[in-house]
C-alpha cells in the first residue's frame, strides 16, 4: 500500500519486505525505539494497535517481532524485527511508554527468554516464579527436572513486590529494584483460589478504604508450558493443545491454527470444510457467550441466570457430541479440512436451535438486563475509551463495546464468512453495560450466520489429502482468527521439519487482564468482581 | 459378595466396575471385628456423610466447565446431596482437582488441602491431575496431583463427562459408607504443630492416606 510504502522509505536503517499484506521490517537494536515510535506517532498512518511481540531465538542470537497494525488500514500487519547477539545479557530498549499492552508483552518475552528490556518500570517474571533457573523458551534450556523441582512453599512476597528495572539514569543504564507497593498501603489477596476469577488468576488490589487504587494481575498458576511442548511435537499433534488453550473457543483455536499451517502448505480446503468449521465456529462463540453471559451473572450474584445459561449452552453441546464426539473439547478441524463428515441430523438439529435460542435470548433479556438491580450495578461503572482499548490491545467484544471496530471476520474474512452477511456489533460508550450487552446482541449475529450457511454446505468431500508427514516449507506464517473473547492470532516460524521451530499463540485474554488494571482503577472492591466477569478471561489462555 | 450396607439407590453393586477395593476391606473388617454397637452408629453417621458431601469449589482449568456443567441443570448434583458447594476449604468435605496442577500451584494445592477439616477426600479429575495427561512433556507441570496429596478416586477423560463424574461421585459414597468414622485418621494440621506451612516442611510430612484409596 502506498502509503505504508512511504512511511517505510523515512525510516533510513530499515530492511523491509512485502508478503500478501504483512511488511517486514528489520532494523537494529539501537534503532528499535525510533522506529517503533515513528510508526506510532506520525501524522500521516499510526500505527496504534500493537497485536503481538514473539520472542525468538535464532540460535546466534535473541530476537523480538512486533506486530503492528493500524485501526485504519487493519488488514495490514507490520511485523518489526529486531535482534541482539549478546546472549549473556541482551538488552533492548522498551517500548512500554507508546502502547500500553508492551509492558506485560516484554515481561512475558523477559521470562521466555531473558531479553531484559531497558526502561521498562517492571520487568519481574510474568508466568513463572522469580527463583525460576533459566529461560525455557530458549533452545538450550535445560529440561533436567532437578534444576527446577516441584517448589514446597509458596512464592516470596517480596519477590512478587520488587520490580527490577533497567533505567537510563542521565544517559546511563543502571540495574535498580521499584516497590510495587508502598509500606503502608492496604493490600487484598484476591485468588488465585477464588471462585469468582474465572481460573486461577492471583489479583492483589490495593484498596483506600472500599475504593480500589491499584491492581496487579499476577499469572502463571496454569502455565503449561505449550509453546515450548509445541516445539518438539507434530502439527496435528499440536492441534490437540490449541483447544485447551482457551477451551470456551477451542474449536476456533484449532481452525486458526489449521489455516495457519494449511497457508504454509498452500493447501486448498475443500469449501465444504469451510463451510462445517465455520457453522462449528459460531455456536462455540454461541457456547461461550452464553457461559460468559452466565458467569457474569453469577458474579453479581443472580444464580438462576447462570443456571438458563448453562442450559441453553447443553444443547449446543448435545450437537458438538452428535458431530464431533466430544463435548467441551470437539477435536473437530484437522488441517485440510475437518476430521469426520457432519452426523445426518445435524442441519436438522442446527436448525432447531436456532428458533429455540432466539426465544431463549428474549427471556435472557426479560430476566437480566431488565432487571432493575442489574442494571444499577453495571450502568456507569468500568468505563474504557476507545483510544484505551486499542492502546491496551483490547481485542473481541471489550474492544467492539468501546466502539473500535476489530472484528477480524471483517477484516480479513477467512473460511466461509465472505458468504454470509452479517453485521459487526459495535456500542460506543464502553462502559460495563456495554460489554454485557454486546454478548447477547453477538449470540443474534452468530445465529444469523449459521442460518445463512446451514442449508448451503456444499458436497464433496470434508477434508483435502494430505501427506502422512506434514512438513511446513521454510518461513513465517501468521494468522489471525476471531476468538469468541478476541483476536486470536497463530504465528509459525518453521525450518521445513515437520515440527515447528517456533510458535506463538496470542493471548487475547492477557491484554484483557491487563484492561482491568486500568478500568478497575477507582471503583469499589465489589465491582472488581462485575469487570472481570464482564471482560470474560479465560486464565489457562492467558497462561497458555 | 454382598459386602456391608453402602448400596446406591438406582444402582446395583454389579454396576460398579471396581469392587475390589471395596471387598478388601470388608475381608479387614471382618478380620479385625468390630462392636456391634459402634458399628451401627458408623451406618447411621456414614449415611448421613455419604449424602451431604460439600465440595470445595477448585478448578483450575478445563474440567472446571464440565463441573459448572455438573452444577447446572441438566446434570444437578444437588440430586445427590452434594449442591453446597464451598468456597472456602475450612467448611469442604472434598476437593476435586479439576485441571491440570503446575509448579506454581503447587504449594497453593497442598495448602488448601491442608487447610480443610478431617475427614477429607481429594478427587483427581481428568487426565492432567491424574498424570499430567496431554502436558505429560512440559516442563512446568506436576504430573498428577497424587504427587502432592492423596487421592481417593481417580476420573480418566480430558476432560471426562459429568456422568463419569457422577460415577466417580458414587464411588467415593460408597467408600464413605464402607469406612470406620471412629477411627478416621486425626491428621494434625501442621500450624497446631507450630509448622508453618511456608517452611515447605508441611510438604514432607508423611500423609496418612485412607485405605483404598490407591485404585
Amino acid at each position: 500500500m502506498k502509503v505504508i510504502d512511504e512511511l517505510l522509505s523515512k525510516l533510513p536503517f530499515a530492511t523491509t519486505g512485502l508478503k500478501d499484506k504483512t511488511y517486514t521490517v528489520s532494523v537494529p537494536k539501537e534503532n528499535l525505539y525510533e522506529a517503533a515510535s515513528f510508526l506510532k506517532k506520525n501524522d500521516k498512518l499510526s500505527f496504534d494497535f500493537l497485536m503481538d511481540v514473539v520472542g525468538m531465538d535464532y540460535g546466534d542470537n535473541l530476537g523480538v517481532i512486533y506486530y503492528l497494525s493500524a485501526t485504519q488500514y487493519p488488514s495490514y500487519i507490520i511485523a518489526l524485527k529486531t535482534a541482539t547477539d549478546d546472549r549473556e545479557d541482551p538488552q533492548i530498549d522498551s517500548i512500554s511508554d507508546l502502547w500500553e499492552s508492551a509492558g506485560l508483552y516484554e515481561r512475558e518475552v523477559h521470562d521466555f527468554f531473558g531479553i531484559r528490556f531497558v526502561n521498562n518500570q517492571d520487568m519481574r517474571r510474568l508466568f513463572l516464579r522469580q527463583d525460576w533457573n533459566g529461560y525455557p523458551l530458549r533452545k538450550d534450556y535445560d529440561t533436567n527436572p532437578e534444576l527446577n523441582p516441584i517448589p514446597l512453599c509458596n512464592e516470596d512476597l517480596n519477590d512478587m513486590e520488587n520490580m527490577p528495572v533497567i533505567e537510563m539514569v542521565v544517559g546511563e543504564k543502571q540495574d535498580n529494584v521499584h516497590k510495587l507497593f508502598d509500606a503502608e498501603e492496604y493490600i487484598v489477596n484476591f485468588g488465585p483460589q477464588h471462585p469468582a476469577t474465572h481460573g486461577v488468576l492471583h489479583l492483589r488490589v490495593s484498596l483506600e478504604g472500599e475504593m480500589i487504587k491499584k491492581v496487579d494481575p499476577n499469572f502463571g498458576y496454569i502455565h503449561r508450558g505449550i509453546e515450548k511442548m509445541s516445539e518438539a511435537y507434530t502439527y496435528p499433534q499440536i492441534l490437540h493443545l490449541t483447544d485447551r488453550l482457551d477451551y470456551l473457543s477451542g474449536t476456533i483455536n484449532r481452525h486458526g491454527t489449521c489455516l495457519a499451517v494449511e497457508k504454509g502448505l498452500e493447501l486448498d480446503v475443500p469449501e465444504r470444510a469451510h463451510y462445517i468449521r465455520t457453522i462449528i465456529d459460531e455456536l462455540t462463540r454461541v457456547a461461550s457467550h452464553l457461559l460468559g453471559w452466565g458467569c457474569m451473572a453469577m458474579d453479581m450474584g443472580s444464580i438462576t441466570a447462570f443456571v438458563y445459561g448453562m442450559r441453553d449452552r447443553e444443547k449446543i453441546m448435545d450437537i458438538f457430541e452428535e458431530t464431533c464426539g466430544g463435548r467441551l473439547m470437539a477435536n473437530y478441524s484437522v488441517i485440510g479440512g475437518v476430521m469426520n463428515d457432519i452426523h445426518p441430523n445435524f442441519q436438522k438439529r442446527v436448525k432447531e436451535f436456532i428458533p429455540y435460542m432466539r426465544k431463549m435470548l428474549k427471556e435472557h433479556h426479560l430476566l437480566f438486563t431488565g432487571n432493575p438491580i442489574a442494571r444499577d450495578r453495571m450502568e456507569g461503572v468500568g468505563y474504557l475509551s476507545k483510544e484505551q482499548a486499542i492502546s491496551l490491545g483490547a481485542t473481541g467484544p471489550t474492544g467492539r463495546a468501546s466502539g473500535w471496530s476489530n472484528d477480524v471476520r471483517k477484516i480479513e474474512p477467512y473460511a466461509a464468512y465472505r458468504h454470509a452477511d452479517f453485521k459487526e456489533v459495535l456500542r460506543s460508550d464502553g462502559l460495563t453495560f456495554d460489554r454485557y450487552i454486546i454478548r447477547l446482541d453477538e449470540i443474534e449475529e452468530s445465529l444469523k450466520i449459521i442460518e445463512q450457511l446451514i442449508d448451503n454446505i456444499p458436497g464433496g468431500a470434508y477434508a483435502a489429502k494430505t501427506k502422512a508427514i506434514i512438513k511446513l516449507p521454510e518461513g513465517e506464517f501468521h494468522q489471525r482468527v476471531e476468538g469468541a473473547r478476541g483476536e486470536f492470532d497463530v504465528y509459525i516460524n518453521s525450518k521445513g521439519d515437520k515440527s515447528p521451530y517456533r510458535i506463538k499463540f496470542r493471548s487475547p485474554c492477557m491484554t484483557l487482564v491487563n484492561t482491568l488494571k486500568s478500568i478497575a482503577v477507582g471503583t469499589k472492591v465489589a465491582d472488581l468482581i462485575m469487570l472481570g466477569g464482564s471482560l470474560d478471561y479465560v486464565v489457562p489462555c492467558i497462561d497458555r | 459378595m454382598e459386602v456391608k450396607n453402602i448400596s446406591i439407590k438406582n444402582m446395583k453393586y454389579e454396576d460398579f466396575k471396581e469392587n475390589e477395593y471395596l471387598e478388601e476391606y470388608v475381608k479387614e473388617l471382618k478380620a479385625n471385628g468390630v462392636n456391634i454397637a459402634i458399628a451401627k452408629l458408623d451406618d447411621l453417621i456414614n449415611w448421613g456423610r455419604s449424602n451431604s458431601v460439600w465440595p470445595l469449589t477448585f478448578a483450575t482449568s478445563c474440567c472446571g466447565i464440565e463441573f459448572m456443567c455438573l452444577g447446572a441443570a441438566r446434570y444437578d448434583f444437588a440430586r445427590f446431596g452434594w449442591e453446597v458447594t464451598r468456597n472456602s476449604p475450612r467448611q469442604a468435605d472434598v476437593i476435586f482437582c479439576c485441571g491440570t496442577i503446575v509448579h506454581k500451584m503447587a504449594p497453593v494445592l497442598k495448602r488448601l488441602y491442608d487447610q480443610m477439616a478431617e475427614p477429607k477426600y481429594v478427587m483427581a479429575f481428568g487426565s492432567c491431575a491424574i498424570s499430567g495427561g496431554p502436558f505429560k512433556s512440559s516442563y512446568h507441570t506436576v504430573m498428577g496431583v497424587d504427587q502432592i496429596i492423596p487421592v481417593d478416586v481417580y476420573i480418566p477423560g480430558c476432560p471426562p463427562r459429568p456422568d463419569a463424574m457422577i460415577y466417580g461421585m458414587m464411588q467415593l459414597s460408597r467408600k464413605i459408607k464402607m469406612q470406620e468414622f471412629f477411627k478416621l485418621p486425626k491428621q494434625p494440621h501442621p500450624i497446631e504443630n507450630n509448622e508453618p506451612v511456608e517452611t515447605g516442611h508441611a510438604l514432607s510430612l508423611p500423609t496418612e492416606t485412607t485405605k483404598g484409596g490407591d485404585q
